[in-house]
């Protein structure tokens, strides 16, 4: 998945114009990446598409599966389902530390960037594993709360959409809190302040100039969280449990233990057209380019 | 600034209590990894490094690091060349046919692993490179290009493309230009690149779960099975190591980056 403390870096550089005359060897440097990525990604991704119009027989027969099959339909609505909230509850915290970092000294937002960062980067693995200890049924919530006699049974903090929620949205935050934070450090502060000039109390001028001038940052940052959150396979199976099936895992069951290859495929390539078209829809409202630091 | 209001306060606690729902669960696992029980939870009497020393006394585990490291360093090796000629490239060149190759080559970070994980499963599959070292780390080497691209081309866009004319102009060779001039020029996006290839494939599950069974089982893999089946806290000290490793790189990472200025 991508990094957007690198992303969020490579948005700084400056666009740099300028042509010289021989590009001629250099194109040879793009040689081995693109001949990899073309061999070993786009090729194998080629082929998810043609698997899912020729197994198990030629034809749009898996597609048809998205109008007739209640397990799939099932499927895709419990993954829009989870990553609606997940987007809405990511945002809404992202934007809470987002503020706080444009209003902090440089010394408390260097601290702030670092607790937002460090998460970032530590294994997925590790983050599920630390939040199966907390959640499970006997795990450290669960004997806290006994212990100080406030619940009598163990409250179900996972395999169950809380527990898929809880962990994505820590997964997601830093991926929100960047687009967001960079945006926000885009507001010219003195707008704010003339709105306070001429007569507005602090919450209007938060909710009639800050807010609407955040609004790019906000969609912005909700559409990457989505679509991270729309393919996410490690955190929602492990707090998920076998129970509720987002459709990445779903995808890995029918390749992994059902063997059908057909309605696998044909979930992936359903999968990455929503990915696709989102991404197509982000680059309408924010630069793209900028985003992912094109020099 | 003027003078903090109850507002402005406020905000900025309920952005700092936002931080610590970031950090604070990560946290739990220290003290788990020091229990004296034996299964997973707080430590009673005392503490204990019983788990440490099942880990690294382990034959599992450590084969397991011992494969995700080999097949991290090896994908970080084939980005990094691929990742850092091809940003070069498009600095270079800079048209706009280079630019879309290069938007191309950020795919891996959009589309979704479980699409790809599928795809080449079935690759491997077709060329029988199913359970193989190579099949691992061509998979992993291609999907960490773009963080070498990006941190590359973060590096050269602070680089003055004037004197790589000038080197040409003097009389330098492609090569000797490349060698002399523009590679210690970018020398800490390069390590940057590394650095985020490496935890990539150091942390994948997803493709792993697909491509491997027997023969390659890595660390990602062996803690998803610990989650799945036995949970105990060796894993809570497999969790420690890791968070000390992620630490340790990126404090690496940052320490380079003031170094440069950027």
């Amino acid at each position: 998945m991508a990094s957007l403390s690198v992303l969020g870096r490579a948005a700084e550089v400056p666009r740099r114009r300028g042509r010289f005359a021989s590009g001629g060897i250099y194109w040879l440097f793009l040689a081995p990446a693109s001949l990899l990525l073309a061999a070993f990604y786009f090729y194998p991704l080629l082929g998810v598409l043609w698997i899912s119009i020729t197994e198990p027989k030629p034809g749009l027969g898996n597609y048809a599966l998205l109008w007739s099959s209640p397990a799939v339909q099932h499927v895709f609505a419990t993954t829009a389902r989870i990553c609606a909230l997940t987007t809405a509850i990511t945002i809404l915290l992202g934007y809470a530390v987002a503020y706080a970092l444009v209003h902090l000294s440089p010394r408390g937002q260097r601290w702030m960037f670092l607790g937002v960062l460090l998460p970032l980067w530590i294994s997925v693995l590790a983050r599920a594993f630390a939040w199966v200890t907390l959640l499970r049924s006997e795990g450290l919530i669960n004997e806290a709360l006994l212990s100080l006699g406030l619940i009598h049974e163990p409250l179900h903090l996972m395999w169950n959409v809380l527990g898929i929620t809880i962990g994505m949205v820590h997964y997601m935050l830093p991926y929100a809190i960047l687009p967001l934070y960079a945006n926000m450090r885009g507001i010219d502060a003195r707008l704010v302040a003339a709105a306070r000039g001429l007569g507005a109390t602090r919450l209007q001028a938060f909710l009639r100039v800050f807010l609407p001038l955040s609004l790019p940052g906000i969609v912005g940052a909700g559409i990457l969280v989505f679509i991270f959150s729309l393919g996410f396979f490690v955190t929602p199976a492990i707090l998920g449990g076998n129970r509720i099936l987002m459709i990445a895992q779903y995808i890995s069951i029918q390749i992994l233990e059902v063997l059908r290859w057909g309605l696998g495929a044909m979930m992936a390539t359903v999968l990455m057209a929503i990915v696709l078209a989102l991404i197509a829809l982000l680059a309408r409202l924010v630069d793209l380019r900028r985003l992912f630091g094109a020099g | 600034m003027e003078r903090l209001s109850s507002g402005m306060a406020l905000t900025k606690s309920l952005g700092w209590a936002v931080v610590m729902f970031l950090v604070l669960p990560i946290t739990v696992v220290v003290p788990v990894s020091l229990t004296d029980q034996r299964f997973l939870s707080l430590p009673r009497a005392h503490l204990s490094l019983q788990y440490y020393v099942r880990l690294f006394t382990s034959e599992a585990w450590l084969s397991a690091i011992g494969q995700s490291f080999v097949i991290a360093v090896a994908a970080t090796t084939l980005a990094l060349v691929a990742g850092t000629l091809a940003a070069i490239g498009c600095w270079r060149i800079s048209s706009r046919a280079s630019g879309v190759l290069r938007m191309l080559m950020l795919a891996p970070l959009i589309v979704p692993t479980i699409v790809y994980a599928l795809g080449i499963y079935r690759l491997w599959i077709t060329l029988g490179m199913l359970d193989s070292y190579t099949g691992v780390i061509l998979a992993h080497g291609v999907t960490a290009i773009p963080y070498v691209v990006i941190t590359v081309s973060t590096s050269l866009a602070n680089f003055d493309p004037r004197l790589e004319q000038a080197a040409r102009n003097l009389g330098a060779t492609v090569g000797q230009t490349l060698g002399r001039v523009i590679l210690p020029n970018i020398l800490p996006g390069i390590v940057s690149g590394a650095i985020f290839a490496f935890i990539h494939s150091w942390d994948e599950l997803v493709m792993v779960l697909f491509i491997t069974s027997r023969n390659i089982f890595t660390l990602p893999r062996r803690i998803w099975d610990g989650i799945n089946e036995n949970i105990d806290p060796t894993m809570a000290a497999v969790a420690v190591v890791l968070i000390l490793l992620t630490v340790v790189l990126l404090a690496l990472e940052s320490a380079l980056r003031g170094r440069r200025g950027a």
